[in-house]
């Protein structure tokens, strides 16, 4: 990791359109995957990721042609989950020219894939999707399927696990949160930070760049992933960049 | 059939994509090889790489490359050396075991110190995300293929090992990493070595990999830029 914190563009997709909803749920057409990650690469993100949100139920095709698109144009570093069940599925995405998969549902049922696949392709591609649901004070349950099933894992102990197995990242979703806009779960992502030492990627709930900002203060990570007030036009990247680098946070410049 | 721009090496274990991609945006055309006879009909050569030392070493003596990279370097072939690819330029690592490389710049790679060594709060390996390259004391980017590069300009890194050459005469580019400064940037003749992803490091990373070829007069540049 580097000490410049990262903005990253996340679109959920599904079928032909980018997708979002709130709390996983209620989803409306926001626009076409490649003209998104265009947009949002030209504004100065710092990465993206690409959520595939009913491949687990449907498939991955989609998601692989998107991916096959997006490294015509998109020249920083990606992010693809969705559907990733197998090491051959890894090597696939990465082939297409992902540079790292997100895991959700797969690693729950079979955690040994998330060490299989780092020890085969490097732990620096090997993203554990975790997606939280609050279910006490300072308490959280893994569910998978975007938010549909639960685990009955405790998230701050399944985080602790998957960096154990080799996992190089945390994609941290709140899904109380999530799309409502209404600033991060500070707290879920610093009870995750304090007990990790590998990057966790903030996600779920930003309004504004200044729950951005919060969110890296208080949930002490470097690394936020937006969907909501990008789709919808609120900030760009650039503003939410300035916002951070204002307060004294190191951000990459374009120039 | 008209020969392609760049060359790109496959020894089987590297994202190949992303660079073709890279070269193809910046309109160059590039063919990706894996046979001895192809390295020597090469115009350019272009070793890209993500994986471990000794992976690559062998993946390049498996397929009999070793020689023919060799042969090309010393008849002045451009050579460009990405990330894992630049490492393996130099004399031996220390990844995973002493493992020898393809010796064409003198020196070792080493890793990084472990972060329980450093104390320093956002430290971590691999070194992964954007950081600065800037010109050492007594270097100068004039003339070289950063020519048109501005001093910390941002760029992407993945790794856990950075090469220490011999002779800092070599070294056009430095980066630091929890106080650990590091060569960023290789070149030695028509071989330049890159330890980040000029394919993944934006609209500067291309424009870096435009000058690369613009240097040695390699296609003609495309429409699209």
């Amino acid at each position: 990791m580097s000490k410049k914190a990262r903005v990253i563009a996340r679109l959920d997709v599904k079928g032909p359109n980018v997708i979002k909803g709130v709390q996983l749920e209620c989803l409306r057409v926001v626009g076409k995957p490649g003209e998104m990650a265009e947009k949002y690469y030209l504004q100065g993100a710092d990465e993206l990721i690409y959520v595939d949100i009913v491949a687990s139920l449907y498939g991955r095709d989609n998601l692989l042609d998107i991916v096959d698109k997006a490294s015509d144009k998109i020249f920083i570093p990606f992010t693809v989950g969705g559907g990733v069940r197998t090491l051959d599925d890894i090597r696939e995405f990465l082939k297409a020219g992902a540079d790292k998969v997100a895991i959700n549902t797969a690693i729950t049922k079979d955690p040994e894939l998330v060490s299989k696949g780092a020890r085969m392709f490097g732990s620096q591609c090997i993203v554990a999707s975790i997606e939280a649901r609050k279910i006490g004070d300072g308490k959280w349950e893994a569910l998978t399927d975007n938010g549909r099933e639960t685990t009955g894992l405790d998230v701050i102990e399944w985080a602790k696990k998957v960096e154990e197995l080799g996992a190089g990242e945390i994609l941290l979703t709140s899904v109380d949160n999530e799309g409502t806009q209404k600033g991060l779960d500070n707290d879920l992502i610093r009870s995750v930070t304090d007990e990790v030492s590998i990057p966790v990627i903030a996600c779920g709930g930003a309004g504004s760049s200044e729950d951005l900002l919060d969110c890296v203060r208080k949930g002490n990570t470097d690394s936020v992933a937006v969907s909501s007030i990008l789709h919808f036009d609120k900030v760009t990247i650039s503003d939410i960049k300035s916002t951070l680098n204002k307060d004294g946070i190191e951000v990459r410049n374009l120039d | 059939m008209t020969e392609a721009d760049l060359t790109i090496i496959d020894y089987g274990l590297n994202n190949l994509k992303s660079v073709s991609k890279g070269f193809e945006k910046i309109g160059r055309s590039s063919k990706v090889v894996d046979t001895p006879e192809e390295v020597l009909s090469a115009k350019c050569l272009v070793l890209p790489g993500i994986g471990a030392f000794e992976d690559g070493m062998n993946g390049l003596k498996k397929r009999g490359l070793i020689d023919p990279i060799k042969q090309k370097v010393s008849e002045g072939t451009p050579f460009l050396g990405i990330c894992l690819g630049m490492q393996m330029l130099f004399t031996e690592s220390e990844e995973f075991g002493l493992h020898k490389g393809l010796d064409l710049i003198k020196g070792r790679v080493i890793a990084f110190k472990a972060p329980e060594e450093m104390n320093i709060d956002w430290y971590k390996v691999p070194h992964m995300g954007w950081n600065e390259i800037i010109t050492p004391a007594g270097s100068t980017w004039n003339g070289s293929f950063l020519e048109e590069t501005k001093e910390e300009t941002n760029v992407y890194f993945v790794h856990s090992f950075y090469p220490v050459p011999e002779d800092n005469g070599v070294i056009l580019a430095t980066t630091e990493h929890g106080k650990q400064i590091f060569a960023s940037v290789v070149q030695k003749g028509s071989l330049v070595g890159t330890q980040f992803h000029p394919e993944k490091s934006g609209e500067l990373g291309l424009s870096i990999l435009e000058s690369f070829c613009d240097i040695n007069n390699i296609g003609e540049g495309g429409t699209e830029k």
